[in-house]
């Protein structure tokens, strides 16, 4: 502006001047501190609270989420009631209740209403919170746009009474604000176990079925979650049960401390600052994991230092140096026992529960690890049946047992479905994208650390090594579905073959009679006979009770694969009629209870 | 049905003179074919009776069919016409592939040993509608289409060894002839001179015992390769002039036309010209009166005509006549590619001038046909360009 001015400019640009300069004072005077809440209150997205209707799932998501981590940790078996209550249009009220360990008192408020704040974010350990962000973003949202506070009850044992709290978040100071703490003495009501905790939260919010829905949620949730029991009352005030299917909790995952190559330069510092250690060989060997005293020597003296360098000398060139001795050591991949996939049998089971599918395979990989944190891939599909025959496949992603509903194409997972090669297992894929066919493919990720690529915990991020462990397990699966149809078919075509062989017998019967005066019916008959002995490989098969695959047994006694027989049948017809959604709504059935499925040859009445 | 108005109208008109004579003939021709049909049963009943016992004794009835394609045709040099191979396929009844043609097969079958014990003929039409039928319990049709019946007649055909007259069965007729010769069609004598534009319509069926020669001054037949040119020569009164016999195929001429040909060549002695397109497929029509059919191979025996001759239109023919731009045809892909197969064919390898003339096409890279004679004058085809090569004796072979 300036210096493009004239100098009949410099009157106005002096007035200009004096009115609106800032200058290092002023500014300071604006310049404060941002607390998490208030960034993350004008952020809300990043958190998931987009919009009304995504609000309302997340909120749902963090309460089920950290209902269920309770219930494992106290080792009990979940059994959790989610309530949405629609207040108008455009509000609801979303209780949560778990029968889990409960909460303290004094721990509610910086729980509830303190942004990471929790005890996820500092260990290394397999669970499905890791911020600290959700349920108090969740409460924040609420009070934000209702201006209700978060209302929590929680008990802790059946002496002890159950505490009723009342919460408003101070967003400018990162901290909640005690509205009403009342005692109950017998809320042994809301908890029949004599513990327990509860979040209401009042919201604007949309409540719609379909893709992406509270419904969806906990059905995947009920998939990836078989030990625990969903009760879910819709805000039509229908009441849905996602019943339990192993009554067994799984192992609990240990802690595991940072592998060092998994850490970057700022990190080791950080830890170098924090550490009580007082000598280097001591920090590396107790505050990392797979480091012994050998090879604790090792990195100290790879940096120029020794075990028993002071820490307080340890300073920033010197820790750039142990940063980069570290990557130069080879040191052996950190354990896996932290890891607690949920199994190939758990998958079928919770899978078989939800999908109403015919064929189901189930793959596990072993651990492995990305920038030092361990995880492992499970995959698990579903074919045929009830399902949808000419969409693209549908995709059931999990990270460490919870779904993620949004922001798929971003996922690593998607990536490896896409990158898989589906038509080696007789499947259609279109050149870069999903395979079509009724297949529902689910995919778990437990890891101690699961790289979101975003707060709200949408999508996986891309890392080779994960990739790389999904599509294997991918192929597994796929090699085992591929086996199952290629014998299908071939059992599809022997009974066709059998149907159109008997279909021109009489005539050719007939018309021999005619040329020669051979007696039609001796003639059909015999052709008949040859016509079974041909076929009767399929007849073998689908007469075979509760074995219908046979392929030496192989398939039938993979741990890993259920084939429904029942749902066999439906596959041939259109799939169930007017259903949106994939799931059916019949009881499941279960994978022992075999229908017996005899064809017998229709005879021809119309012979001469 | 045009024809067979004339027929009749013919009849009323022979009826005092010639009466008896067609009579006796018709009676004569008769026996020949009693004894001809009882072979044709016995052929019939053979194949029933194969599929009968086989299917009794637990096997899989079969038919084994001689194989129609190139793969299984060789050009005899010496007779200079085509023959089938010995090379069979087998059709079984429990194949999935072959279940619905070995059963239309029988069903043929049967139906052609209906028509020869009736003593009647059908067209293949008609043998299609005969065989039509749902079948018992579902809702599948016998034959699809016409096309299904008429390609396992064929089949029928070569492994019975029996030629579709002989199956009592016809084709739709095609083809017209006109010229210096009387005939005698199922015993009524028909004079060609006398058939005014439409001309004599050739029957399907050119069998000695349907049709004789009688009467001829022609000295040579002359093949056109459609109906319109035809036209042109007939009404020109090309036949009376030149003392020629006058043919059209309608396109790739059909088995009653290229028996008609074969049998003026052979029991007249008369030389056959052929004036055709000059494009691949004009080429190929030549090729197939000539050395017969890739698909009719074993029919050669009865239908090829080794001495006929290509009289244009020649590729050249656009510089010699002097044509205009606007005759060209550009030459297509396929045209290209079929060009250079039937170059190929062991027939035309051999022949230096039959590879000029098509490299000269190629070459040129456009066609053209007969008709773009007509930009020089109304009648040039008949008043100059056909007695020029015929007096010149420019022929190809």
């Amino acid at each position: 502006m300036t210096t493009l001015s004239a100098p009949t400019m410099t009157k106005k640009s002096t007035r200009k001047k004096t009115r609106n300069r800032a200058t290092a004072e002023t500014m300071a005077q604006q310049q404060r501190e941002i607390s998490v809440s208030e960034f993350f209150a004008k952020n809300r997205h990043l958190l998931g609270f987009d919009n009304p209707r995504k609000a309302m799932l997340t909120t749902v998501k963090e309460a089920v989420d950290n209902a269920l981590d309770a219930c494992e940790e106290g080792g009990i078996l979940p059994d959790i009631h989610i309530t949405v209550l629609p207040l108008t249009e455009t509000r609801f009220k979303i209780t949560v209740r778990d029968n889990g360990p409960g909460i303290v008192r004094k721990q509610i408020e910086n729980i509830f209403g303190k942004l990471l704040y929790g005890s996820k974010f500092h260990r290394m350990k397999m669970s499905r919170g890791q911020q600290g962000i959700g349920i108090s973003a969740a409460g924040m949202y609420g009070l934000m746009t209702t201006g209700k506070p978060v209302l929590i009850i929680s008990k802790t044992s059946r002496r002890r009474p159950a505490h009723e709290i009342r919460l408003k978040m101070d967003t400018s100071k990162n901290r909640a604000e005690v509205i009403s703490d009342e005692e109950h003495r017998e809320d042994d009501r809301l908890f029949p176990d004599g513990h327990g905790t509860q979040v209401e939260i009042e919201l604007e919010g949309r409540y719609l079925k379909g893709r992406q829905s509270i419904d969806e949620y906990l059905e995947q949730t009920a998939i990836a979650n078989p030990h625990a029991r969903l009760t879910f009352q819709t805000p039509s005030n229908e009441t849905v049960e996602y019943p339990r299917a192993v009554d067994e909790l799984p192992a609990e995952p240990t802690e595991i401390k940072p592998h060092p190559k998994g850490i970057e330069l700022g990190t080791l510092i950080q830890m170098l600052e924090r550490t009580e250690q007082k000598q280097l060989g001591a920090f590396l060997r107790e505050d990392f994991c797979r480091v012994g005293p050998t090879k604790a020597r090792e990195l100290a003296e790879g940096a120029g230092m020794t075990s028993r360098t002071w820490i307080k000398n340890v300073g920033h060139a010197e820790a750039e140096r142990l940063y980069q001795s570290i990557q130069d050591v080879r040191i052996t991949a950190p354990p896996t026992d932290c890891l607690v996939p949920i199994g190939s049998r758990a998958l079928l089971a919770g899978l078989l529960k939800e999908v109403k599918a015919e064929f189901f395979a189930a793959a596990t990989r072993p651990p492995s690890v990305y920038r030092g944190n361990p995880f492992q891939i499970e995959v698990a599909i579903a074919y045929g049946g009830a399902l949808p025959g000419d969409e693209a496949a549908r995709i059931l992603r999990f990270a460490n047992r919870v779904p993620l509903l949004y922001q798929q194409s971003a996922c690593s997972s998607f990536k490896a479905v896409v990158e898989t090669s589906w038509k080696n297992y007789n499947l259609s894929q279109p050149r870069g994208s999903l395979p079509t066919g009724p297949l529902v493919i689910m995919l778990h990720m437990a890891s101690v650390w699961v790289p979101f690529t975003s707060e709200s915990k949408e999508a996986i991020a891309d890392y080779d090594e994960i990739r790389k462990e999904m599509k294997l397990a991918l192929q597994e699966c796929g090699r085992k579905l591929g086996t199952y149809l290629r014998r299908r078919k071939r059992m599809q075509r022997e009974s066709d073959r059998r149907v159109v062989f008997e279909r021109y017998i009489g005539e050719i019967a007939r018309n021999c009679q005619a040329i020669t005066g051979v007696d039609a019916e001796k003639l059909y008959a015999a052709l008949l006979a040859q016509a079974q002995r041909k076929t009767e490989e399929a007849d073998y098969q689908l007469d075979e009770d509760g074995k219908v695959v046979d392929d030496g047994g192989r398939l039938a006694s993979d741990d890993g694969v259920v084939i429904v027989e029942e749902r066999q049948a439906e596959a041939g017809e259109e799939s169930a009629a007017g259903d949106d959604t994939l799931f059916g709504d019949d009881a499941p059935a279960s994978p022992k209870k075999r229908g017996r499925k005899t064809r017998r040859p229709r005879r021809k009445s119309g012979r001469s | 049905m045009a024809k067979k108005k004339t027929v009749r109208k013919k009849k009323v008109r022979k009826k005092t003179a010639s009466g008896r004579s067609a009579a006796a003939t018709r009676s004569a021709n008769a026996a020949v074919s009693k004894t001809r049909d009882k072979a044709t049963l016995a052929k019939i009943e053979q194949l029933g009776t194969s599929v009968a016992k086989a299917g009794l004794a637990q096997r899989d009835p079969s038919v084994e069919i001689p194989v129609r394609a190139v793969s299984n045709m060789r050009f005899n040099k010496k007779k200079r016409i085509l023959e089938m191979g010995s090379n069979t396929q087998r059709r079984n009844l429990f194949n999935l592939g072959q279940a619905k043609k070995f059963m239309q097969m029988v069903l043929l079958a049967r139906g052609c040993k209906d028509l020869v014990e009736a003593e009647k003929t059908l067209s293949l039409r008609g043998m299609y509608y005969m065989g039509l039928h749902t079948i018992p319990g579902t809702k599948e049709k016998t034959f699809d289409d016409q096309g299904d019946s008429d390609a396992i007649l064929e089949d029928l055909e070569v492994s019975l060894d029996s030629l579709r007259e002989e199956l009592h069965v016809f084709a739709k007729k095609r083809g017209t002839m006109v010229g210096n010769i009387t005939i005698v069609d199922n015993g009524d004598e028909i004079d060609c001179r006398r058939m005014g534009t439409g001309g004599y319509a050739i029957p399907s069926i050119c069998e000695p015992s349907v049709i004789q020669f009688k009467k001829t001054d022609a000295k040579f037949v002359l093949h056109v390769e459609k109906d319109t040119v035809w036209s042109r020569f007939n009404e020109d009164r090309f036949w009376e002039t030149h003392d020629c016999i006058l043919t059209e195929g309608s396109g790739q001429p059909p088995r009653g036309v290229r028996r008609l040909l074969h049998r003026l060549n052979r029991e007249l002695g008369l030389p056959i010209y052929c004036l055709l397109d000059c494009d691949p497929w004009g080429h190929y029509i030549y090729s197939v009166i000539k050395q017969g059919s890739i698909n009719l191979a074993f029919e050669s025996q009865r239908m090829a005509v080794p001495d006929a001759r290509f009289v244009g239109i020649r590729a050249e023919d656009h510089e010699r006549c002097d044509l205009g731009e606007e005759v060209k045809i550009a030459l297509n892909d396929r045209d290209r590619t079929r060009a250079k197969q039937i170059m190929e064919y062991p027939w035309f390898k051999d022949k230096r001038p039959w590879q000029r003339e098509i490299k000269r096409m190629l070459s040129q890279d456009f066609k053209m046909e007969v008709e773009s004679l007509i930009t020089k004058d109304i009648s040039y085809v008949t008043e100059t360009y056909v007695p020029e090569r015929l007096a010149e004796g420019d022929f190809l072979d």
